[in-house]
């Protein structure tokens, strides 16, 4: 077989009868034409040529041998694969079954109890799944509205997962701990305060007779009652808890949960978007099959709602037109004159200076709202309401800037001139910075008001006013969260509701053009993205966070179901499940990378308070870990410090440098075989067509030679026929050139 | 096989379970959903036939501009007219399912496509394909200088061997790496 099909490709170096038909095969021409340069003497790269081809040909001897001596033992694919109608596929499973009873009696009870094992563990994964969270209310969404809106469903169901198992980290950790000393006879020595300025901590809110609106401000605020409790950073002020035979360091317990939470996080989010990034990866190519995956891959069979697939039928259409649009763009923007792209750059770089102005604007508001309202909260209460305003004077800040901007950013695009996807990208990431950077100017402001400068500063942050500032970090992002999830269900009720009242039941012209509500993916994301990155700060200062991060994204599920089904449209311009799954998991990394610098910051940098939370006796957080380090034993000592050395971290680097660019290099070559077989398959491609061709002459002149004979016409339709006897269900035209060829050829061989 | 009596054998049930993709409660629900279909003429035929018009007026397909080919290609009737014995419609909903193997869809995808039913996407198949998705009324349809572009894009992008069509295994090699597809080809009863 190797010698028949090796002389297929290579008919004139083989047998020494030329076959005229072999040799004017396409493929074969181009080989003589590569073998040209060399054909002085140097067989080299014959052989290698030629070494390309034979593997090929083995290859494909490899599966055809696999496939004739498997014909017997089919069992290996279930019935159900195979693409048959059902009297079939019972045929084919009689035939298995007929087949197992005449093997030995180990092989048929082996193949049975696969046949068992392989229903059990159906059942098992069947019933796993009836117990994920929300799976009917997702079914019901992908339904109605298709997998573009079901994966921001999955999204948030991932986030509540996530914020519940960094709960369960810090409970089970921290609070447990705590919790259960009293009642396993454990002893809890707490730090004690000495009198000293810095170990002042005195109750904020006056105590006695608070009135009933104190306790909505408290509650809101995380002030007063609320302070004091598991709920903020200064209430864990145990050093040690001792149990019978051993010492749980709490300080340690709580950093290292802090870094485990982080780095839990990123590894979940880095596994999850690997499977979209690998795809990325493979097709970066110059957008690769966009068109094919519209076209193939674009009608969502889900949609059931007859709203639904009109709008979706629309928008594959306003893509599909926008896509070409961009093509003839893309040709236009290459074709244009010089003083034109002066001109152009000239006025994006205006609008971009006018971005950044508007950028500019927005955080200095931020930051002074920051700073009033730290200085206003100094003051007497006067009023509840005005007191209540501002506690919350940055949240509002924020949530106004973040309401205005992108309205700005969508009308200045349209002047600069891009293509309509990156128009739409570019929009989302000056959207992204915006709410993000919102979140660091906030905590900057908070930084410049806790630090103090070195002169002035007995106890290394400004005790006065903070004497336990953590905690009142920790309260403005309780803050933050609360006014998000107020935010997120006053629009529903208040706008999107009312909205809708005005578009069903006002007939005039404006509130027609108005329209409904659309529901927008990347807004809605982008708000839940900033929820979590404010809980993934806060996480360190107000350890109860994720939980009520968990709790207001399950009731977020809701309120966004409802506001989907009642109050909005699916947006025209609708988000691809593959592109916006990868789309919003990077925009979660930007937020966990965020987050990590201001929890890192403290940590390492900025002094611990002296009055309250665990680390009242060290300087910094971080210094709980060298001081348990040096608790350990002399060789597991040595053995950390020789991992956090610098040789070992250089070490570290170079082993990771290799490895990645071995991996690099191995996706280079992955890359010029994939385009070396695509040549060759576009090679049998032509082979095909010629012989084609030249079936159809050779049938064409026996018919002239025979026509008197048969009376039948061979002709176009000759054509059309051995189309025709492709079974379209069976086998594929390649795979009959292919797979065929060979035995045709080795008789004529 | 009447809409009361709407019980299947319990050894028809597991053999069903075994040759498709489906649950025990996506078949009873699906045989359920079928009598209800077939009404009560058939009631004491053994299997019933469901004509295509009826099939056309589930909910799950009223919307999908497929429906038609759908019927067509799951349809194991002598006569070519698009009806659907139940077995059939198992068959239907099993390679449209949710555990259903990439290639099985991506098979039964490219019969979907195929409008001609000669094995191969070529470019008037494309052109009913593309018509099917935009809607096919003049004021959605594109034009034929569009038309012209995006097949020829189509083709560039999948037609590995050049041949100007597209074969099932280029449509399957496209698809597995066209990555909504599995999520997007699917019905749910």
């Amino acid at each position: 077989m190797d010698a028949a099909s090796d002389a297929v490709f290579f008919p004139a170096g083989r047998t020494p009868a030329n076959n005229p038909l072999l040799d004017q095969l396409p493929s074969y021409q181009s080989l003589l034409y590569r073998r040209k340069p060399s054909a002085s003497g140097s067989t080299k790269r014959r052989n290698s040529s030629r070494g390309r081809f034979g593997s090929l040909s083995s290859s494909l001897k490899w599966s055809l041998g696999k496939e004739g001596k498997e014909r017997p033992v089919v069992t290996q694919r279930p019935v159900r694969e195979l693409p048959k109608s059902m009297d079939n596929k019972r045929k084919d499973r009689a035939q298995r079954m007929q087949h197992d009873r005449q093997l030995a009696g180990w092989a048929q009870w082996r193949s049975s109890s696969v046949r068992t094992l392989r229903r059990l563990r159906e059942e098992c994964v069947e019933g796993l799944r009836r117990l994920q969270l929300w799976r009917g209310e997702i079914h019901v969404i992908e339904g109605m509205f298709g997998t573009g809106i079901l994966s921001y469903f999955s999204f948030l169901r991932f986030l509540v997962l996530l914020n519940f198992v960094i709960f369960l980290l810090m409970f089970s950790f921290v609070i447990l701990p705590i919790i259960a000393a009293p009642h396993v006879s454990g002893n809890t020595s707490l730090n004690r305060a000495d009198g000293n300025e810095c170990n002042q901590y005195p109750p904020t809110s006056p105590r006695g007779l608070v009135l009933f609106h104190q306790h909505i401000t408290d509650l809101l605020s995380g002030t007063g009652f609320l302070e004091r409790t598991y709920l903020f950073y200064g209430y864990y002020k145990v050093e040690t808890i001792h149990f019978h035979k051993y010492t749980y360091n709490l300080p340690l317990a709580y950093l290292l949960v802090t870094v485990t939470y982080l780095f839990l996080s990123l590894v979940w989010i880095v596994k999850r978007s690997a499977t979209g990034f690998k795809r990325k990866l493979v097709q970066d190519e110059d957008r690769f099959q966009s068109f094919c995956n519209k076209i193939f891959a674009g009608w969502d069979f889900c949609v059931t709602n007859e709203n639904a697939a009109r709008l979706k039928r629309s928008s594959l259409l306003y893509e599909l037109k926008t896509d070409l649009e961009e093509e003839r763009i893309k040709q236009k923007m290459a074709e244009r004159s010089q003083k034109e792209k002066c001109r152009i750059y000239m006025f994006r770089l205006a609008l971009n200076v006018f971005v950044l102005a508007v950028l500019a604007g927005c955080f200095y508001s931020i930051y002074r709202a920051t700073v009033y309202s730290q200085e206003a909260q100094m003051r007497p209460p006067t009023n509840f309401i005005v007191d209540l305003i501002y506690e919350y004077l940055p949240s509002i800040v924020i949530t106004l800037a973040n309401f205005i901007t992108p309205l700005i950013f969508t009308f200045i695009i349209t002047f600069e001139d891009y293509s309509p996807a990156f128009e739409i990208r570019f929009t989302l990431m000056r959207c992204v910075f915006m709410r993000l950077a919102s979140i660091g100017v906030l905590l900057f402001s908070l930084w410049s008001q806790v630090t103090c400068p070195e002169t002035n500063c007995p106890c290394g942050y400004n005790h006065e006013q903070y004497p336990c500032w953590e905690t009142h970090v920790g309260q403005e992002m309780y803050k933050l969260l609360i006014f998000d999830f107020i935010i997120i269900g006053a629009v529903t009720i208040f706008v999107e509701f009312p909205r809708k009242i005005i578009v069903k039941y006002c007939d005039c012209g404006l509130a027609k053009w108005w329209g409904q509500q659309e529901f927008a993916i990347p807004q809605n994301v982008l708000e839940i993205v900033y929820g979590q990155t404010i809980c993934w700060i806060g996480t360190f200062y107000c350890p109860l966070l994720p939980a009520i991060n968990t709790i207001k994204y399950f009731l977020v599920f809701y309120i966004k179901k409802v506001s989907l089904v009642n109050n909005c449209r699916p947006a025209t311009r609708p988000f691809r499940a593959s592109s916006s799954h990868f789309f919003f998991l990077a925009v979660l990394l930007i937020g966990l990378a965020l987050a990590c610098v201001p929890v890192t910051v403290s940590i390492a940098q900025i002094h611990s308070s002296h009055s309250c939370g665990p680390f009242v006796r060290y300087n910094t957080s971080w210094e709980a870990v060298p001081h348990a380090v040096s608790q350990l034993p002399q060789g597991l000592q040595a053995f950390l410090f020789a991992l956090s050395s610098e040789a070992f971290a250089v070490l570290f680097f170079v082993i990771t440098c290799l490895a990645m660019f071995y991996v690099i290099a191995l996706a280079g070559a992955h890359k010029r075989v994939i385009s070396q077989l695509r040549d060759q398959l576009a090679m049998e491609g032509r082979d095909k067509r010629f012989l084609i061709q030249k079936l159809c002459q050779a049938q064409g002149s026996l018919a002239g030679a025979s026509s008197r004979l048969h009376r039948t016409t061979y002709s176009q339709s000759d054509v059309g026929g051995y189309r025709g006897n492709h079974q379209p269900a069976s086998t594929s035209s390649s795979e009959v050139c292919v797979v065929q060829a060979p035995p045709v050829f080795e008789t004529q061989a | 096989m009447g809409t009361t009596a709407s019980q299947l054998p319990k050894e028809l049930l597991s053999e069903y379970q075994e040759l498709t993709f489906l649950t025990k409660q996506e078949i009873l629900l699906a045989h359920k959903r079928f009598s209800e279909l077939a009404g009560k003429e058939d009631r004491h035929h053994p299997n019933p036939r469901v004509p295509m018009s009826k099939i056309l007026m589930l909910p799950e397909l009223k919307s999908n501009p497929f429906r038609e080919r759908i019927c067509q290609v799951f349809s194991t009737s002598d006569v070519k007219d698009g009806s659907l014995s139940f077995e059939d419609f198992l068959d239907l909903l099993s390679a449209f399912s949710d555990s259903a193997t990439l290639e099985i869809k991506s098979h039964y995808a490219f019969r979907i496509f195929d409008f001609d039913d000669d094995g191969t996407l070529d470019s008037s198949d494309l052109e009913k394909l593309v018509n099917c998705l935009t809607g096919d009324t003049d004021d959605t349809r594109l034009t034929a200088e569009e038309m012209r572009q995006l097949i020829s894009n189509i083709l560039e992008e999948s037609d590995i061997d050049k041949d100007g069509t597209v074969n099932l295994s280029e449509f399957q090699h496209v698809i597995s790496r066209s990555p909504d597809f599995v999520s997007s080809f699917k019905i749910v009863l």
